[in-house]
């Protein structure tokens, strides 16, 4: 193993493996994440959590995550590149290691446009397949990037998020194989709406052969409303949600409409099980944590392998 | 060039409010070129400001220059037979013009009438959008001839990032999207496959991130 | 045909109002002007093809600038008319004569008549 992770553990076994999100409160409030943790408990096998999602600022991920490993979760550190230089980043990482945080999601980050400090610097020191290459050379090779060695790496598993649908499209897999060759252990993929998309995506993914280098993780998020379903569509940049989806969501009966986003949701998590080379889901269920256990057993994936450790 | 953009009257009047005779000092380089700080830009706001200060019953003197360039000692020297008799000098040079006239005539305020924007182009008559941040180590040959710093919002090197749709930038549908821009490029010259070599960590200690920046040409030197 | 317009609108007469710049603009209202209005061909009907578009598009521009310098933009206006429209000119003239009426003179005017008094 490269890592102490039991998410590794359970990919490198070939379960079908299950991660879910908890999005940090925006004060100092710890009972937020212990109660999204208790909902998430036993049905997830890595709980990601978000770094100032959207540029609006919470708690940090690293705390977030060192309560969620209290109450026995295994959690993934998201670490953005927007907010933090290498110093900082090399740091962070070391000190979430030594809390006992082995998963670290690698991403850029959305530009603080977004968020509720619009006129703050940005750092971009780095990017998301470089943030990939640093944390696997201070795990393997036990350096910084600097080049001096460093004392007790940290044994971190190494993912990264990919977006099939975002464009040009041409480049989507040449971009995950740039991400596999700077050194990722799993992808999980931006909300999968449009599977034939997906799956042409899958296609070219297997006939590079990149699914045997690495574990992706196809996402899902289940729509609450007709009008949550039109807003991912018209205003999330690389979203994409086929017409087909919003008129079943218009179609169902007013007190079904929650319900049917979950029938929708379980499709998708089967047919992404049928799909060769896709090694888990990954159910983003933001601030709607109580259904993820719902959609994991109506998929069939309760209960979960246990791993010792 | 270096493309600017008049600041609002308001806070260069204020800038003023308390002297009587100001020279504006236009520059004919970068910012006639943008039509920022040409005579014409001179004229007006020379005008402009006449009439906010007898609009408050307060006339001002004013006189009007415009320099070959502001960032050449040789021209700013021709300042100095009466730059002394004015209480305040508004440059409409970019940044580095206004502070090279301050740093010549360490006596006479100088106040920015600009706001320097950036390194860019004329896209079509009216327009100018930026092409380089100055980053010390032109990495174009990489990329397709398209600048990865300056053109995509998050400076990626590897881009482009998942928000990039439609060929537009994530952070507005007016922008395009500098990654989108590159593997165009690169597609059009037959070199996508440059797309897959990963461009390592940059160096920034060539940007501003070094601290100020000076070049040195010994055998230009007197 | 004779035209009657109010006697308090100067007209300055120029080859294509696509000649107008911004700053002649200016220098009008700094001057005294109580308001300016510039009578461009209608629009597609340039001899200069765009010289009418482009002094609507300066207008535009000085008008902002004289909200900024505070004397108002809507002392300044554009108005398209062909040269066969002699009633139409009439009554832009006191089209804007009445605006300029409800405005009041221009301030800069007002305030120099106020220096004047006060030194003489
Ligand atoms: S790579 Fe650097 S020098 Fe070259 S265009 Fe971009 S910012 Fe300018
Ligand atoms: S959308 Fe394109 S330009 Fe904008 S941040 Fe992403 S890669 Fe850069």
């Amino acid at each position: 193993m490269k890592s102490e992770s039991k998410l590794e553990q359970i990919l490198t076994k070939g379960e079908f493996a299950v991660t879910s999100e908890c999005g940090p409160p925006r004060g100092a409030d710890a009972e937020v994440i212990r109660k999204k943790g208790e909902l998430l408990k036993g049905f997830v096998d890595g709980v990601n959590v978000t770094d100032n999602q959207t540029s609006v600022v919470r708690m940090s991920s690293i705390s977030s995550c060192v309560i969620l490993k209290g109450l026995g979760l295994n959690p993934i550190m998201q670490m953005v590149t927007r907010d933090r230089n290498r110093i900082a980043i090399q740091s962070d990482i070391l000190g979430a290691a030594a809390l006992g945080i082995n998963n670290i999601l690698c991403l850029t980050g959305d530009h603080q446009k977004f968020g509720d400090h619009a006129s703050a610097k940005n750092v971009f020191d780095m990017d998301s397949i470089q943030l990939v290459q640093t944390v696997k050379l201070m795990r393997d090779e036990g350096k910084f990037l600097g080049g001096e060695e460093l004392k007790g790496s940290p044994k971190m598993f190494i993912g990264a998020a990919e977006n099939p649908f975002a464009d040009p499209f041409e480049i989507r897999v040449p971009r995950l194989a740039k991400k596999v060759a700077a050194g990722v252990d799993f992808i999980q993929t931006q909300c999968i709406y449009n599977l034939p998309k997906f799956e042409k995506w899958m296609k070219l993914v297997r006939d590079r052969g990149l699914h045997e280098r690495v574990h992706i993780l196809g996402g899902v998020t289940p729509f609450k409303s007709v009008g949550m379903a039109n807003y991912m569509k018209k205003s999330v940049p690389g979203m994409d949600v086929p017409d087909e989806l919003i008129e079943r969501m218009k179609a169902a009966p007013k007190e079904k409409k929650a319900e049917e986003g979950i029938n929708i949701c379980i499709e998708t998590i089967q047919r992404l099980r049928e799909i060769e080379g896709i090694h888990g889901v990954h159910v983003m269920a933001i601030e709607w944590e109580e259904m993820v256990s719902e959609i994991v057993k109506r998929a069939g994936l309760f209960p979960r392998p246990h791993i010792e450790g | 060039m270096i493309v600017a953009e008049r600041k609002p009257l308001e806070q260069i009047s204020s800038m003023i409010e308390s002297n009587n005779k100001i020279l504006i000092v236009g520059c004919g380089e970068c910012v006639t070129v943008c039509s920022a700080g040409r005579k014409k830009e001179v004229e007006i706001l020379a005008s402009a400001l006449n009439m906010v200060r007898s609009k408050e019953g307060k006339p001002v003197e004013i006189r009007q220059e415009t320099l070959e360039r502001q960032c050449d000692g040789e021209y700013l020297e021709q300042l100095r037979g009466f730059i002394g008799e004015y209480e305040v000098v508004i440059s409409m040079a970019c940044g580095a013009g206004v502070q090279f006239m301050a740093e010549k005539y360490k006596n006479s305020l100088v106040l920015p009438a600009l706001n320097t924007k950036f390194i860019g182009v004329t896209e079509e008559q009216g327009v100018w959008s930026e092409r380089c941040h100055a980053c010390g180590d032109c990495k174009l040959h990489l990329t397709g001839g398209v600048c990865p710093i300056a053109r995509c919002s998050k400076s990626l090197l590897n881009g482009p990032c998942g928000g990039s749709a439609n060929g537009k930038c994530e952070i507005s549908p007016d922008l395009v999207c500098g990654w989108q821009l590159i593997i165009e490029r690169l597609s059009d010259l037959g070199q996508l496959e440059k797309y897959e070599e990963i461009i390592p960590i940059n160096n920034w200690s060539t940007n501003r991130d070094g601290g100020p920046r000076k070049v040195v040409r010994e055998d230009l030197r007197l | 045909m004779r035209l009657n317009y109010p006697s308090n609108v100067k007209i300055i007469k120029v080859p294509c109002t696509g000649k107008v710049d911004v700053i002649h603009l200016l220098q009008a209202f700094e001057r005294g002007a109580d308001g300016v209005y510039i009578a461009g061909c209608l629009e597609g009907d340039c001899h200069f093809l765009r010289g009418n578009l482009r002094a609507r598009k300066r207008v535009e521009y000085t008008k902002r600038l004289l909200d900024e310098i505070g004397i108002g933009g809507e002392r300044l206006q554009m108005y398209n008319m062909s040269a066969a429209q002699g009633p139409r000119f009439a009554e832009v003239a006191r089209e804007m004569t009445e605006r300029i009426m409800t405005l009041g003179p221009n301030p800069i005017r007002a305030k120099k008549g106020e220096a004047e008094m006060e030194t003489g």
